[in-house]
């Protein structure tokens, strides 16, 4: 047999049938479901008199539009608590188990479907949300779907597709102290840029991606969307069975071992072909910055802000201008030093516990530099619980941090959480458009220690020099 | 889904690149639970000042632009998040068709299921256009073909099922419906191979 990568063997696995002058019909493992891209696709089903074909293999959380302020206040936003209230219901209506708001293990779809072990190796895994990629972590292949496919996985556990092309990301070496997983993908995608992975799945090998942790890979492959790919994986190992044995619904005892000798049949096969290839050296990375309104316009936190009239393509420079002119800022100047006005630590990018202890290793015994709102948002109510456990909220709160509930927040700013227009934000979520942390706001993209060494100074840090 | 049939109209020309899907909808509008409603908020940050009133120099608040059909963008078009909000949005305005030199894979997917047809030209026809931007475009989806005022035919291509399924105004879910002896069958040789939520 012709040697596979690890895309092309999950595809063949869920291959249901390819007619003749259709695309194919793959079968989709895990339909994550939340609040926000769901309701027409329910009521989709509603107009058309149709049911959820597999509830077992479709799991809800609320976490866009719900509030991160204390649980013992009322939701204000009226129109929010609408949808969210409205999201409860379809679940309950369509035999849907779900996360609702304020449940004990509530969280950003993409942090949960990890924690709770429902993401497995060699799944399919779907939800109406880009940052699906992140499952990829675990060898599944993970994708973003628009609303009406989100009803058409709901109605048939299956979803009509074209084969992707395949996309190695290669990071081989070793990360100097005080550059992170963030500072991969942002350099990856600095690179590339956004559409650089259009109409690919990347596969991210090499001993640098080796190295990370799970709650890292997780990190990395969130961001695949950033690049232009639909969907970024890395091929299960002994990290990944680790991460997996024992949760909720991992596969328990000979159903386990079962589960894993066939996890280990995956990776990609020695000779397999990629339609693309990139290579990255992890040892010259340094901790990387967005200056634009784009995740591909990032920085070494020690360069400087590029220079429009370097690029000699009219539209790309009209582009790069308008960006710096929304951003305020100078060409050729550094970003280092520049003034922050907030600081987010959360998002399904950077909310696991992992990231919360780095961004609390720069605090403590440190206090928020008195111009700077920080706001640290866990990433589930699981991560919270085990933070408080660790004494994380102790230390965020005496620097003078807000520690607040599960959920997405300030990445989306659709929760009442969100920058001032013209406001400066160093984020360590995964998107720095116009307006994404709130209207006429400003974002910098950046690692957890970054952010939270920028949080103590008041301006961008490099928190190697702290 | 209304059919899809050949069109002419005049073009709005946005001559920057990459623009997201947080440009197109911001996603302050995305906590409604219907699809109604959009196309007064589409590009609603470039559009509007913080009073709410329409910024006189956008181009989509100019009377001219209401009536054309086809937008004209920069490459890598519609990309950021898999909101179906942003068809939805542009639908709703009036647009029927957007030509730019890429799209963002999950935007043109969603973009194909709303009536939307996303047109992919080289760059050299891209910088005609937005060289002439009072000139008419002809789409023709059955032909694949946009046609230029300078008299040009230039291809382009769509998935020949999604045409398919434009051209009748069907959408895709009636199709999958119909697979289901195959998908039954799938199911049936998985048992035991996948972890059931539930169980």
């Amino acid at each position: 047999m012709k040697p596979r990568t690890i895309i092309e063997k999950i595809w063949d696995n869920h291959l249901v049938i390819e007619n003749p002058g259709a695309p194919a019909l793959i079968f989709i493992d895990l339909h994550l479901v939340h609040e926000v891209t769901s309701p027409q696709a329910f009521q989709g089903l509603r107009d058309r008199g149709l049911t959820v074909r597999r509830p077992d293999l479709t799991f809800g959380t609320v976490d866009h539009s719900s509030p991160t302020h204390s649980f013992t206040l009322p939701i204000v936003d009226k129109i929010a608590e609408t949808q969210i209230r409205q999201f409860e219901e379809n679940c309950r209506q369509f035999g849907i188990p779900a996360f609702g708001y304020k449940s004990a293990h509530q969280g950003i779809v993409h942090i949960i479907g990890p924690e709770m072990g429902l993401t497995q190796p060699g799944q399919t895994v779907v939800c109406g949300d880009s940052h699906t990629a992140t499952h990829g972590a675990f060898g599944a292949l993970a994708f973003g779907i628009g609303t009406s496919q989100v009803e058409h996985v709901l109605a048939t556990q299956c979803l009509l597709q074209q084969k992707s092309q395949t996309f190695e990301i290669r990071v081989d070496g070793r990360l100097k102290p005080g550059v992170s997983a963030k500072d991969i993908i942002l350099a990856v995608i600095a690179k590339i840029g956004i559409g650089g992975g259009t109409g690919c799945v990347f596969e991210y090998t090499g001993s640098a991606i080796r190295a990370l942790t799970m709650e890292e890979r997780m990190t990395v492959c969130n961001m695949s969307i950033e690049g232009g790919a639909r969907a970024g994986l890395v091929a299960p190992d002994e990290k990944t069975f680790e991460f997996l044995k024992g949760r909720r619904f991992a596969p328990k005892g000979a159903d386990w071992d079962a589960a894993v000798e066939r996890w280990k049949q995956l990776a990609t096969d020695e000779g397999a072909a990629y339609d693309k290839q990139l290579t990255i050296d992890a040892d010259a990375l340094e901790p990387m910055i967005t200056f634009g309104t784009n995740p591909g316009m990032g920085i070494p936190i020690t360069g400087a802000v590029p220079d429009p009239a370097s690029l000699s393509d009219p539209l790309e420079r009209d582009t790069l201008s308008k960006a710096l002119r929304y951003m305020n800022l100078e060409a050729g100047k550094p970003l280092a030093g520049h003034p922050v006005d907030v600081v987010f630590v959360g998002s399904c990018t950077n909310s696991r516990i992992s990231d919360l202890r780095a961004a609390a290793s720069v605090v403590k015994g440190r206090k928020v530099n008195p111009k700077v709102r920080m706001l640290v948002v866990p990433g589930s109510q699981d991560i919270k619980r085990q933070a408080e456990a660790e004494g994380l909220d102790q230390i965020f709160r005496e620097a003078g941090a807000e520690w607040r509930e599960a959920g997405c927040s300030m990445c989306i700013a659709m929760n009442g959480d969100q920058l001032s227009p013209g406001q400066y934000s160093v984020s360590t979520s995964n998107r720095n458009f116009e307006g994404r942390q709130g209207k006429g706001g400003r974002t910098f993209l950046a690692s957890p220690l970054t952010a939270a060494a920028s949080a103590v100074m008041g301006v961008v840090t490099d928190a190697r020099g702290l | 889904m209304e059919k899809i049939t050949t069109f002419r109209s005049q073009f709005v020309a946005m001559p920057i690149d990459n623009i997201d899907t947080d440009q197109i909808i911001p996603a302050r509008f995305l906590k409604t639970i219907s699809k109604a409603g959009l196309g007064d908020q589409l590009f609603n940050d470039w559009r509007y000042e913080a009073d709410g009133s329409p910024k006189p120099d956008f181009v989509l608040n100019q009377d001219w632009a209401k009536r054309r059909q086809v937008l004209l963008a920069g490459d890598n078009f519609g990309c950021g998040s898999s909101r179906e909000h942003a068809p939805w949005a542009l639908t709703q305005y009036g647009f029927r068709a957007v030509i730019s030199t890429s799209f963002a894979d999950i935007f043109k997917g969603n973009s194909l299921k709303n009536g939307l047809l996303p047109v992919v030209v080289p760059k050299d026809v891209h910088g005609w256009l937005f060289a002439n931007p009072q000139s008419e475009v002809e789409v023709d989806l059955a032909g694949q073909q946009l046609k230029l005022a300078d008299g040009r035919a230039i291809p382009f291509t769509v998935d020949p099922f999604m045409r398919h399924c434009l051209l009748e105004g069907v959408d895709e879910l009636g199709y999958i419906l119909a697979q289901e002896p195959h998908i039954a069958a799938f199911e049936a040789q998985r048992v035991g191979s996948i972890n059931t939520l539930a169980g």
